[in-house]
């Protein structure tokens, strides 16, 4: 018997996701103040931590590719660290 | 996986421009975001988001005895992918009617129109380039489900695997580009 429907993580990851996207959504129109660009990039890493764990399936990978992933981020963390450092500390 | 490395980097330098003018002009980006088009903006990333999940399943299920739901969903994605870029291009319409194309017809007059016009310049760019990305990703899909409707093999496997890749990455970049440019903003009145 080949297997057709979806598998649970994956419907879960999607259901998670659209519910996900509601909250923020909704939580951008609370007056936070400058915690809601915090509030709007902190659900954004969760929804993309969903799709590179669940829908990429990085989860069931190990070694290089992991590497390779976490090398994109911590190229990203590099550029936007040293980028913005000088812009954020001038007054 | 090296690929898309070098993806994050493009769209990197794209963030990081985003956050320097924000940070120059703050209120020129809120009061720019508040001119967008958030239902348009959150109902493309539910449609991204379904779409990378019919790929997701299109992957999980892939075999020679399920060739056709296999390209079955791929061809859902496919037209769910669509279904952005014309929605996106009804919103580019909605503010070209609202004067917001800097360089082509722009007049958002008062103090904070530099600003805006900065917000609109990006806006334009990084949802340009996305759109971009988004129509490479409909090609590859429409290539893979032919392929994979036809003649399903294990190198197809890997080609579709590597798609899935691709697609769920723009649909990360389109993530983030939301949150930046959809959602601030939005809570003063």
């Amino acid at each position: 018997m080949t297997q057709l429907r979806p598998s649970f993580p994956l419907i879960a990851a999607w259901l998670g996701l659209l519910g996900v996207l509601a909250l923020t959504v909704t939580m951008a129109y609370v007056p936070l103040g400058a915690a809601n660009a915090l509030v709007a990039l902190g659900i954004g890493i969760i929804k993309a931590g969903l799709v590179v764990g669940i829908f990429m399936g990085l989860r069931h990978r190990s070694g290089l590719t992991r590497l390779f992933a976490g090398a994109g981020l911590v190229w990203l963390g590099i550029l936007l660290w040293l980028g913005l450092m000088d812009f954020l500390t001038r007054t | 996986m090296v690929f898309i490395a070098t993806e994050v980097m493009l769209f990197g330098g794209l963030l990081l421009a985003y956050f320097v003018y924000r940070h120059a002009y703050p209120q020129g980006f809120a009061t720019g975001s508040r001119h967008t088009e958030v239902v348009i903006g959150t109902a493309n990333t539910a449609i991204l988001l379904t779409s990378s999940f019919l790929v997701a399943w299109a992957v999980e299920i892939f075999s020679a005895e399920a060739r056709k739901l296999t390209a079955a969903l791929l061809v859902g994605a496919i037209c769910l992918g669509l279904a952005f870029i014309v929605l996106k291009g009804i919103e580019y319409h909605g503010e070209y009617e609202e004067h917001l194309v800097p360089g082509i017809d722009f007049r958002f007059k008062g103090d904070l129109a530099n600003g805006v016009q900065l917000f609109f310049i990006y806006y334009f760019i990084a949802t340009a380039i996305h759109a971009l990305h988004m129509i490479i990703g409909i090609s590859l899909l429409a290539i893979l489900a032919l392929l994979c409707r036809n003649v399903p093999s294990t190198r197809h496997r890997a080609a579709l695997h590597i798609v899935a890749l691709y697609w769920h990455f723009v649909d990360m970049v389109w993530i983030f580009l939301f949150a930046l440019i959809y959602l601030p903003g939005r809570s003063i009145s």
